[in-house]
Formats: structure tokens, C-alpha cells, sequence
């Protein structure tokens, strides 16, 4: 198709404008110098200061990477477990009754997933007094939950679409299940295990609704402290926030990028 | 991968002589790795519904936590009595603004996702024809946002859509307007909202069923004589149905439950159903009812959903 349909040309480049002029208008603003966000008072870095100083937003973030760490390692060797019984157990009820749970978080609303696991911790606390009240722990069981969905389905398809024969060999070698998985499926499937962790640690970092629900009084997350802040209206220092995280997020996915590049220029140089 | 190992159970073979030896035979390994997932499923997955259903049968009460209880017993008559209160369901029912919600909800949720579509397909059809080079960076345009966050995407939109927002500012600047148009706080922005956090999904799946496309079959129907817009629709829309009917769902799904778009974007009358039962629970403190709108919105909404997907699935798999 060497002909450029003008027509397609304009509604994609209207579709990226659409995708991008909010992103830009938000960054341009956190750099400026008045109070009035929709104000031009020129150039400045005044609400970085501010971001910085404001030790809410600090101990919240602070709080929220911790929780995403926690939560995306555990559903990554959950998740993992999960995505290989799926994709390797011959067909038994035991795998019907995991594959219908794994995949009803992903379609699930995060409203009645929120309310569900707090009735639970509430009704487990009157029983045995686990979990006593409710805080960074219940969150991170929350968290693990729904991200070990997004794991599971990341590894199955992976683990699917992988040449078997190589376990084949090493089991022909002699080698018994457990260094054939850690010798030569793990390293195998490293990048689905490395984009299931990322895809958890966002999921986990960015989610208001579920930790709203499961969470106690004096554990905000970063979520839901910008949320009560924004609630009220337009805030220089969520600029400022939110200009650092898009920047974090475009080195990423320029280097991710790069290396996928790299990656495809090497496998063309072998003959 | 099918060692003869294995619980009679999980092997699906139940023969008398895989159980006669169960302790030798079981692999422990195997066993392993199938029931923690599963056991942490059924704890914090499957069981909390089962708790949902409960208290949605139970009444208000002024205590901690904040409902009766279901089972009671009274130690001097030795008596069990068990109380089950419908009334949240039938309140449900009788009161139309539960209904309304649940309808609009559908309504949102089935325009935006026409929307989405509509702005989706340039752009994944674009990404589609490109070269090499061009599609990695415009792939990763897309991808971008995907992966920042969710909140912040819909909070841009405040900035750009309020009274003395940018929106404004330029058409009032172009003159196509005299008065600031009120847009914050209305259904538009929810639908604006909607189409903007969840563009990605949806052009992500157009863009692999349309590069799986042999642009050879439009070089054909042009020679043979088709203007472009019927080889088109008779062409590359049939092509891309899979795509269309995976990224509809993937951005009607979590648009009906959603709450924090119509919560920020959405006036006061935005009626959707996950903004209710974060009401109900946050605001009227109502636990009882919030579990029940969660258990009619379960099985109303997710559970036709979760059926089709499984049929799906087991005709892929066939």
C-alpha cells in the first residue's frame, strides 16, 4: 500500500493528539510559577519544592512502594505456580476449578473485589483475631490477589508458546523435575516472570479502589492520598507528582524499547 | 510433561492402583505448585463471596462491625434461631434508583466503548501499515500511557476541562464560543474519561488482529476494481473481528464497575453502579446493602460475562 490515505493519516494523528495533549498540558503546568494552575506566571520549580517538602505525600509514596514491591513478588511466585498448572497439568477438575478462579479477577470490578476482601478480614478478625484490624498487610493480600491473575495469564502464555523440547532433552539427561525447572524452564520464561513483576508493581502502585477498602486509618496509600487531594480540585503539587511518574514511565519504555531492538537486530545477524 | 506421578486427583485417572499406594506415589512437588495457588484462591478469592451473601442477608445494626448476625444462640433454651433478611434485596427491587444505575452504568459503559473503538481504529490500522521503525515508536506511544497511572490520566482531564480550563481558554480564544461551556462535572466528562484511561486496551488487540492482515488482499480488491471504502468494510473490518470483539471487552468490562472517573469527572447526578455501592458503604455506612448491590451486580453483570468468556475460550481450545 504505497498510496497515504489522507483520511487516516488525520484521524490517527488527532487520535495521538487526543492520547497526548492532556499528558502535556499536565506537565507544562506543574513547572509553573502561579498558584492558579490554569494561570501562565511563568517558569518555575516552586511545587517540586513543595512535592518534596509535603511529608503526607512522601510517607504515602514511601508506603506505596513498599506495599507494590511486597505484592508483585509474592503474585509473581504465586502467579507463576498458577500459569504453569495451567498451561502444563493434564487436564484433571483440580485445573478447571483454578483456571475458572485465576481469570474472574481480571473481569471482576474492583469495587465488589474491595468490599469482598474487607467483609472477609472483618468476619476472619471476629473469628480467630487474624488479621487484627487492618493495614499494610491486608493490602498487600488484596493486592497479591489480583495481581497474581495478570502473572498467571502473562507465564501460561509464555510457557505456551515455548519449544518443549528443550525440557524434553533435559529430562532425556537424566535431570529431575526440580533442577529442570530451575535450570531450564525458569530461565526460559525470565521474561514473562520480569514483565508479570512490573505489570504487578504498577497494578499494585496505582490502585485507589481495592485499598480504600481494605486499608485502616493511618495507612494511606499514595493513591488514595492524591485522590482525597484532587477531590477538591486541581493541585500544582499532583503536577508535580505526576510529571516525575510519566518521566519514570517514558525512560522505561524507551529502554525496554531499545533493548527489544537490540534484541531483534542480534537474531537478524544469525544466519 | 506427563509423568505418571501425581495425585489420582489431579491425574484425572482414578484407578484403584494410583490410590493404593497414595503416600508413595503422590509428588509432592506437583501437589505443591497446584494447591497454593488454588488454596490462596479459595481464601481470599472465592470464600469473601461467600461472606458477601451472608451479611447482604443480615440488617444494620449499630455496633461493630456494623450488622446483625445471621446464626444466633441462645444458651438457655438451647435454642438455634436463624434470621434471614430479604429486605435488602426487595428494597433493591422497589426503590428505581438501583435500577436506574444499573442501567445507566450499561449505557456508559456500551457508549464509550463505541467511542473507544471509533478512535481506536485509525490509530492501530495506522500502527498496522507503517514500517518497521515507525511502528515501534508509535507502539510505544501507545504503550506509554498504559503504564502510568491511572489516576493521574483521569485527573489531567480535570485540569483540561473545568470552567477556566485549556479546553475553554482556546475555544473562547478561537471565537468559537463567547461563554466558558460547562463540561467538568457532567456525563460527557465521564464518557470522555472513559474513552481516554482505556484507549490503550482497546487499540492494543485491534493492532494484532490488523497486523496479521495480508495487505495483498486490498491490492487485489483495488485492481479488481473496489473503491477503498468497500474493501474496506468488506475487508479489513471482517479481518479485524477478533480484535474489535477482545478490545470491546476488555474496555466495556471494567467501564461498568468503574468508580473513580465518575466520582472526579462525573456531576453529582452521574448515576453509575460502582459509584453507589462505594456510597453505600463509605457514606451511609450501610454494609448490608452494599453487599447486596455487589451480589446483583455479580450475578447481573459479571457473571453473563465470565460465561461467555469461558465458551470462548473452550472453542479456541477445541
Amino acid at each position: 500500500m504505497k498510496r497515504r490515505s489522507l483520511f487516516l493519516n488525520t484521524t490517527a494523528s488527532m487520535g495521538f493528539i487526543f492520547l497526548y495533549a492532556p499528558m502535556i498540558a499536565l506537565v507544562v503546568y506543574s513547572f509553573n510559577k502561579s498558584k492558579l494552575v490554569t494561570v501562565w506566571g511563568g517558569w518555575s520549580l516552586k511545587w517540586y519544592g513543595e512535592l518534596f517538602r509535603n511529608e503526607q505525600i512522601i510517607d504515602a509514596a514511601l508506603l506505596s512502594f513498599k506495599i507494590a514491591f511486597i505484592s508483585a513478588s509474592v503474585a509473581v511466585v504465586l502467579g507463576t505456580m498458577a500459569g504453569f498448572v495451567l498451561s502444563r497439568f493434564t487436564r484433571s477438575r483440580g485445573k478447571m476449578l483454578l483456571s475458572g478462579w485465576i481469570s474472574a479477577p481480571l473481569v471482576m470490578p474492583e469495587v465488589i473485589t474491595g468490599l469482598s476482601l474487607l467483609l472477609l478480614f472483618v468476619a476472619m478478625e471476629s473469628a480467630f483475631g487474624w488479621p487484627a484490624g487492618r493495614g499494610t498487610s491486608t493490602i498487600i493480600i488484596a493486592h497479591v490477589t489480583f495481581c497474581m491473575a495478570y502473572v498467571a495469564v502473562i507465564v501460561q502464555s509464555r510457557l505456551s508458546q515455548m519449544d518443549e523440547t528443550l525440557e524434553e532433552a533435559a529430562m532425556d539427561l537424566g535431570a529431575k523435575p526440580s533442577s529442570l525447572f530451575f535450570l531450564v524452564t525458569l530461565p526460559l520464561i525470565m521474561p514473562a516472570i520480569i514483565s508479570g513483576w512490573l505489570l504487578s508493581f504498577t497494578l499494585s502502585l496505582d490502585d485507589l479502589v481495592i485499598a480504600s477498602f481494605v486499608s485502616g486509618p493511618g495507612n494511606s496509600t499514595l493513591p488514595m492520598v492524591i485522590f482525597s487531594k484532587v477531590r477538591l480540585g486541581v493541585s500544582p503539587e499532583v503536577n508535580a507528582l505526576a510529571t516525575l511518574m510519566i518521566a519514570v514511565v517514558a525512560i522505561g519504555v524507551t529502554a525496554a524499547m531499545w533493548q527489544m531492538r537490540r534484541q531483534a537486530k542480534m537474531l537478524e545477524k544469525q544466519p | 510433561m506427563s509423568t505418571p506421578t501425581g495425585s489420582a486427583w489431579l491425574a484425572g485417572s482414578g484407578s484403584r492402583l494410583a490410590k493404593y499406594n497414595f503416600f508413595k506415589r503422590v509428588n509432592w512437588g506437583r501437589v505443591s505448585v497446584f494447591s497454593v495457588p488454588t488454596l490462596w484462591l479459595a481464601v481470599f478469592f472465592f470464600i469473601p463471596f461467600l461472606v458477601v451473601f451472608k451479611i447482604s442477608l443480615s440488617e444494620t445494626a449499630i455496633a461493630i462491625p456494623p450488622y446483625t448476625a445471621l446464626l444466633d444462640w441462645n444458651a438457655e433454651d438451647a435454642l438455634i434461631s436463624l434470621k434471614l433478611n430479604l429486605g435488602n434485596y426487595l428494597f433493591l427491587f422497589e426503590d428505581t434508583f438501583y435500577l436506574d444505575a444499573y442501567l445507566s452504568s450499561v449505557k456508559i459503559a456500551a457508549v464509550s466503548t463505541f467511542f473507544t473503538l471509533l478512535i481506536a481504529f485509525p490509530i492501530a490500522y495506522q500502527m498496522a501499515r507503517s514500517q518497521p521503525a515507525t511502528r515501534a515508536l508509535l507502539l510505544s506511544l501507545v504503550i506509554l500511557p498504559f503504564w502510568t497511572s491511572f489516576l493521574l490520566r483521569v485527573y489531567a482531564w480535570m485540569g483540561f476541562l473545568k470552567k477556566n480550563g485549556l479546553v475553554n481558554e482556546f475555544l473562547m480564544g478561537a471565537g468559537i464560543i463567547d461563554q466558558p461551556l460547562i463540561m467538568l462535572q457532567t456525563d460527557f466528562a465521564v464518557y470522555i474519561g472513559i474513552v481516554y484511561t482505556y484507549l490503550p486496551f482497546m487499540v492494543l488487540p485491534l493492532y494484532s488482529a490488523l497486523e496479521k492482515m495480508d495487505m495483498t488482499l486490498l491490492e487485489a480488491a483495488e485492481d479488481l476494481g473496489a473503491r477503498p471504502v468497500t474493501s474496506f468494510f468488506l475487508i479489513t473490518v471482517p479481518l479485524a473481528v477478533p480484535g474489535i470483539i477482545a478490545g470491546c471487552v476488555l474496555v466495556f468490562i471494567p467501564a461498568v464497575g468503574e468508580f473513580v472517573i465518575p466520582a472526579l469527572l462525573g456531576g453529582s447526578d452521574t448515576l453509575m453502579i460502582g459509584r453507589v455501592l462505594w456510597d453505600e458503604f463509605f457514606l451511609n455506612r450501610d454494609w448490608p446493602m452494599a453487599s447486596a448491590v455487589a451480589i446483583v451486580m455479580l450475578i447481573v453483570l459479571v457473571l453473563p460475562i465470565m460465561l461467555i468468556r469461558n465458551n470462548q475460550g473452550k472453542e479456541e481450545s477445541v
